[in-house]
């Protein structure tokens, strides 16, 4: 198919029902939420899942619940796009309600990307219950943020009950606590947990568990007080003892010589990556238009055309930032589009990261101090959007992380090549 | 839907124009820079490759059709060779494709054969005036209706090929609308100065100041015939193509600085090893890829007809101004003392670089 930026129909039509979600359910809570950190928007959720039912899919993971295998391969070709479109436009209303969307969110992915039919099957129905659930991924620890291989939990096999045992200490897992912690009203949910099968292996030994919600031995610990996003809860876990069945581990049990196993399960990120940086995009456009419409209220028109000498620094800011947005989603765009295509798109992925970063960071930096004291006010979210955004350079690899990869891949060298 | 695969077509096309870039243009680049000449051989090899041609209907003895898409692509690559090499081959879409755009019926059957017919000569236009404020869509220069003829009266700046041009395409000020005329050589009044414009960089491609005095154009020549044109159009397809040949520079400054950081020792590794260069690689590439696909939405746009296309055009071409200097800058950087070595490229594409954000109206699509 020919270069072409027509947004197909599916991703033209979620963007004007999430709009209107945006305007009704999230941004009305934005301030409420963001005020009484660890409150859990019961409403929020529980009407998000009866309407995602309603409309047949479960969560923002590409559909597959293990129960339609034979119409896996016909998933339409545009599904992550899809995927990103939806999540720009719900970031665009709150990125924090966006975590809070019912679903299984990262670990659902990782079951998805590494999982067997079996696990797929097992692990991924339940997010079409009637009770909305959640699923989270649990990598970071203390010691171990990017540099993921460095991770000090572990796991053995005990071989008399065929139960991995773990233990060690997680921290930044994003909606731990409603995964694991059983509240009444949501679904059983469970933590993707990474540990190594042998310290002495490196990246070689690293595995990823299924650790369902309720498993003894693990204690949500902590929630994390947070700048921004903070509807979204952010939970420190520990493990002591923790059995799981020995059929919850991702990928292969026994260690191999080589890295495979690592780099596949690192190969979520490239799924996700673009992800993330979609709901860089959502919630820099909320701050950008935010800022035009007040500009407009105030008689500041925004003269595209001029040549920079003649534009007043206003303009010019803006119309920076608007040439910064709108590249950075066609980054996202091309990135799922790779996807979708079978296309490696490891590069693509992390330089859309890195740019949505950079984004939405300065995007909403910029809104604040051009609003002055509009902007540096409680009263409206351009504030909040400010604190929102900055996560987005963090997670899912910080914009340094992701230039090394970005490096790494421009110059052929590998992670001993290049630290 | 969204895609971003060329044609089978595009790719062929933009594999022959690299080749004829990096094999034929760049390889006398720094000759060409220093000498202040391009070999006329290379300025009709790049000709023979068609882009103007395939662009212009076969009524008008061409032999495709125009694609703004298609243009970016192949002016990027054009542009990656040598931004020098690479206006003068295109100088004449300057003067044939307004008129494909814009044109009367007329104006296509009188000029568009003798444009493409036979080998590359020099139509120009003249758009850019010597202002620092300048404005392609507030200029100087003035046509006044007396009778049957328009009166020109004006400057213009940047005219490539000037001297030896057949006729110009001038644009001018119509009641505060940018309107362009025909203007033959041989006008009276019609003045190009001896002397060509002396330039931090572009030093090949013969560029004049033009001086207009009262210059007498029939009615007929003004571009749309007596109702005139909508520029903005011809200016959104300029601003597309220079902000393609901007993504050229930078890209051909990026791989540049990128070989040579694999290659250079520093401290027992290569200076691509050490993180503080890498990044810089890794942030060149990243913004070279925003400017390239916000390019190439806003050429898709134009084709299209869609709204916004020319707001679109206007951004591509600013920020690519912005990220070619950006990445020109670093280049030289990367390469240390030797960037700023004239026997290295780099320091040429970084002076070409700033020139971005003044070259609209040296190239269109």
């Amino acid at each position: 198919m020919p270069i072409e930026f027509e947004a197909p129909k599916p991703i033209v039509q979620t963007q004007f029902v999430l709009k209107t979600v945006a305007d009704e359910m999230m941004r009305p809570r934005s301030r409420y939420f963001d005020e009484h950190e660890h409150e859990i928007p019961w409403d929020y959720i529980e009407f998000m899942h009866s309407a995602m039912r309603a409309m047949g899919g479960s969560s923002l993971a590409p559909h597959d619940n293990g129960k339609k295998n034979e119409e896996k391969e016909k998933r339409p070709s545009v599904g992550y796009q899809l995927i990103a479109a939806q999540i720009e436009a719900l970031c665009w209303g709150d990125v924090g309600m966006y975590h809070c969307l019912p679903g299984g969110g990262l670990g659902a992915a990782a079951v998805f990307a590494a999982g067997t039919p079996e696990q797929k099957a097992k692990f991924l129905a339940r997010f079409n219950d009637e009770k909305p659930t959640f699923a989270a991924m649990s990598i970071t620890e203390a010691g171990a943020g990017s540099d993921n291989s460095a991770i000090r939990t572990r796991a053995g096999l005990d071989e008399k009950t065929n139960e991995w045992v773990l233990n060690g200490e997680k921290i930044f897992v994003t909606g731990g606590d409603k995964s694991f912690t059983g509240y009444e009203k949501l679904g059983k949910g469970f933590i993707v947990v990474w540990a190594t099968i042998d310290p002495s292996a490196g990246r070689a030994g690293m595995r990823a568990f299924v650790v369902e919600s309720g498993t003894p031995g693990v204690k949500v610990t902590k929630l994390e007080h947070k700048m921004g996003i903070r509807v979204s809860d952010t939970a420190a876990i520990s493990l002591v003892d923790a059995r799981v069945p020995y059929d919850n581990i991702l990928g292969s049990p026994t260690v191999e010589k080589t890295t495979t196993g690592f780099k596949g399960a690192m190969a979520t990120f490239d799924a996700t990556r673009p992800l993330v940086a979609a709901s860089g995009v959502g919630v820099a456009r909320a701050a950008l238009e935010f800022l035009k419409e007040k500009l407009a209220e105030n008689g500041v028109q925004i003269r595209y055309g001029l040549p920079r000498q003649k534009l007043t620094s206003i303009e010019r800011d803006v119309i920076d930032m608007e040439i910064m947005l709108k590249s950075a989603w066609l980054m996202v765009i091309k990135a799922v589009w790779m996807a979708d295509n079978k296309k490696s798109n490891a590069l693509e992925a992390s330089m859309s990261k890195v740019k949505a970063g950079d984004v939405c960071t300065k995007i909403t930096q910029k809104v604040v101090e051009i609003l002055g004291p509009l902007g540096y006010s409680r009263e409206f979210l351009a504030e909040k959007w400010f604190r929102d955004a900055k996560i987005t350079d963090i997670y899912e690899g910080t914009g340094q992380i992701n230039r090394l990869v970005v490096a790494r891949q421009i110059l052929g060298y590998s992670g001993k090549e290049l630290r | 839907m969204y895609s971003f695969e060329p044609t089978e077509e595009q790719q062929m096309l933009v594999e022959a124009v690299g080749k004829f870039g990096v094999n034929d243009l760049r390889v006398v680049a720094h000759e060409a820079e220093e000498a202040g000449e391009l070999p006329k051989r290379l300025i009709n090899k790049g000709w023979e490759i068609g882009l103007l041609q395939a662009s212009i209907p076969e009524a008008y003895s061409g032999f495709g059709e125009r694609s703004a898409v298609t243009g970016v692509l192949a002016v990027e690559e054009m542009a990656s060779g040598d931004l020098a090499g690479a206006l003068a081959v295109l100088t004449p879409s300057l003067f044939a494709t307004p008129i494909l755009l814009a044109g009367s019926e007329e104006q296509k059957q009188t000029y568009l054969p003798k444009v493409i017919e036979g080998e590359w000569s020099p139509y120009t236009a003249a758009l850019i005036e010597y202002a620092f404020d300048f404005d392609p869509n507030a200029l100087k220069t003035t046509a006044e209706l007396k009778g049957e003829e328009y009166v020109l009266n004006g400057e213009k700046a940047f005219v490539p090929f000037a001297k030896d041009a057949g006729a110009i395409l001038v644009y001018t000020n119509v009641d505060g609308q940018t309107q362009g005329f025909i203007v033959s050589k041989d006008s009276v009044g019609l003045a190009i100065a001896d002397e060509r414009e002396k330039l931090m960089s572009l030093n090949a491609l013969p560029l004049y100041r033009i001086h207009l005095d009262n210059v007498i154009v029939p009615l007929s020549n003004r571009l749309g015939g007596a109702s005139g044109h909508d520029f903005a159009p011809i200016l959104a397809s300029m601003r597309v193509a220079i902000a393609a040949a901007a993504v050229g520079v930078a890209n051909a400054a990026f791989e540049y600085s990128r070989d040579y950081a694999k290659e250079r020792e520093v401290f027992g590794v290569k200076v691509a090893q050490k993180q503080a260069i890498a990044f810089m690689l890794a942030e060149m590439r990243t913004e070279i890829e925003a400017s390239r696909l916000l390019t190439w939405e806003a050429a898709w746009k134009l084709d299209q007809g869609k709204e916004g296309a020319f707001t679109e055009a206007y951004f591509a071409a600013t920020g690519a101004a912005d990220m070619v200097m950006m990445v020109t800058d670093r280049a030289v950087q990367i390469l240390g003392g030797h960037g700023y070595i004239r026997d290295h490229p780099v320091e040429m594409w970084m002076r070409n670089g700033r020139g971005f954000a003044m070259f609209t109206g040296l190239a269109i699509v």
